[in-house]
């Protein structure tokens, strides 16, 4: 140890790394954090759900170019596909758009082609007899789909998509590389704006996380206890 | 949108093909060293979590729940910014003699990927009946000797396809390391895109290099799938 660490810093800049400069200006730091998660979080809930079902779709032809793209997003960094959003949606929109915005696409888009397969295993987990009951019964596959099989199937799936939210929470960081002043990024300014206490940020910064990502994984063990319990009577 | 003329010329050979090279022989040594240096330390914290003893479990628990739960960017940010305060300063006169960027990526792609390890050994251990310990310590086996010859060749086995999901995982998160100025393949691609504002070229490039790898593994896990865990079924 060649130093004593000094917190100071922590309490000086605290608002700071809470809210950025919210309300005198754009909303920043952990609040952005939270921010940036929940609408990735709620967008790529119905991403993965659309991709999930096509990607268990009769018909051949969807099946095989879904599949396709998620592996594709799955087999390449969090950080390309932002930098691909960087890219293509002003190319796309023909003009400029907010950073936050591709930050958001990007995790989406990311986060979708993961949730897809819990929601693929979600739905596989749930006995084929059950499909063909419906069906017999006089409902279209859709429909056993959407009133049958999904409704048991999305039960299964909320640990694993708390899970997955934790992930979206600790890859809403990757935001700093593209400039958004979320959480990390508002750290390193605060960083670079004293020099001298480094080590005193980046803990604090991983605490944070910490602490968020901790209740939420908790969270998701206590689910899951619960939902096996609930299916064993 | 927007009119642009496409020339994969810059990415198939020349100054800019050279960049991108250099940058997957980056990614790739930074892969190798944490894959290898992450096995090992996993390897070791499972084998704490499961010690009879409770403040050893505990303490393997906190390193676990800690290093999973924060993001491998503000972990790559403490070890490359902040360690100097808390590592000896013998240590930091080595790792500064270093490239000190690439080592303080590996530390914590190391450290982070442990943990996630650790859990997929541990599980994969848990996974053996509990009978096969006991009916090989009857049989005269000591502890370690049944956990060497019975548990461990068939917990290695189920742990080999999540490992490798975990290597994969390693090897796209080492494109992180760019943040803190390690010339690895997206940091090239991000330079190839700044010097001939070619960037759907630089990405498409990249991207590629990136799936092949992804493809060429998970075929190799499919294989090992059929060949080794479900003969039966090939």
């Amino acid at each position: 140890m060649e130093e004593a660490l000094n917190f100071q810093v922590i309490i000086d800049n605290f608002t700071y790394f809470m809210i950025g400069r919210y309300p005198n200006g754009p909303l920043g730091g952990l609040g952005l954090t939270m921010y940036l998660a929940m609408v990735s979080c709620i967008l790529s809930f119905f991403g993965g759900l659309i991709l999930g079902l096509l990607s268990l779709s009769r018909y051949a032809v969807i099946r095989y170019p879904v599949n396709l793209f998620i592996n594709a997003v799955r087999g390449i960094p969090l950080l390309m596909v932002i930098f691909w959003m960087y890219f293509l949606l002003p190319a796309l929109m023909g003009k400029t758009v907010p950073e936050a915005t591709t930050v958001i696409m990007g995790l989406t888009i990311f986060t979708s082609a993961y949730m897809s397969q819990i929601v693929r295993a979600g739905i596989q987990g749930i006995p084929k007899g059950q499909t063909e009951a419906a069906v017999s019964t006089g409902l279209k596959h859709w429909q056993a789909m959407l009133y049958i099989v999904l409704p048991q199937g999305l039960r299964n799936m909320i640990p694993s998509f708390v899970n997955q939210f934790v992930s979206l929470i600790k890859d809403t960081s990757l935001a700093f590389i593209v400039g958004v002043s979320e959480l990390t990024h508002v750290g390193t300014q605060i960083n670079n704006r004293t020099m001298a206490f480094p080590t005193e940020i980046f803990i604090f910064i991983a605490a944070v996380y910490f602490v968020l990502c901790f209740a939420f994984t908790s969270f998701s063990r206590w689910l899951e206890g619960r939902l096996a319990w609930r299916k064993s009577i | 949108m927007l009119k642009y003329t496409f020339d994969w010329s810059i990415v198939t050979s020349g100054k800019y093909f050279e960049w991108l090279v250099s940058g997957l022989k980056v990614t790739l040594e930074l892969s190798a060293v944490g894959i290898v240096c992450a096995f090992i330390l996993g390897l070791l914290i499972a084998v704490l979590k499961m010690s009879h003893y409770r403040p050893v479990r505990w303490i393997a628990t906190a390193y676990l729940e800690f290093f999973r739960n924060t993001p491998l960017l503000v972990q790559i940010f403490f070890w490359y910014f902040g360690s100097y305060k808390v590592l000896p300063a013998a240590v930091n006169e080595w790792l500064n003699s270093t490239n000190f960027e690439f080592v303080a990526a590996a530390i914590a792609l190391t450290i982070y990927t442990s943990a996630f390890i650790a859990e997929d050994i541990r599980s994969g251990i848990l996974s053996i009946p509990k009978e096969q310990m006991e009916a090989a310590r009857s049989a005269g086996f000591s502890y370690l000797r049944s956990m060497q010859y019975i548990i461990l060749p068939q917990a290695v086995r189920i742990t080999i396809p999540p490992l490798v999901n975990q290597f994969l995982n390693l090897a796209k998160n080492s494109s992180l390391a760019m943040s803190i100025g390690v010339m690895e393949l997206t940091y090239q691609a991000r330079q190839v895109e700044s010097y001939t504002f070619k960037g759907f070229e630089a990405f498409t490039a990249a991207t590629v290099v990136y799936l092949g790898l992804s493809v060429v593994i998970t075929a190799l896990m499919d294989l090992y799938n059929k060949k080794v865990l479900n003969p039966q079924r090939a």
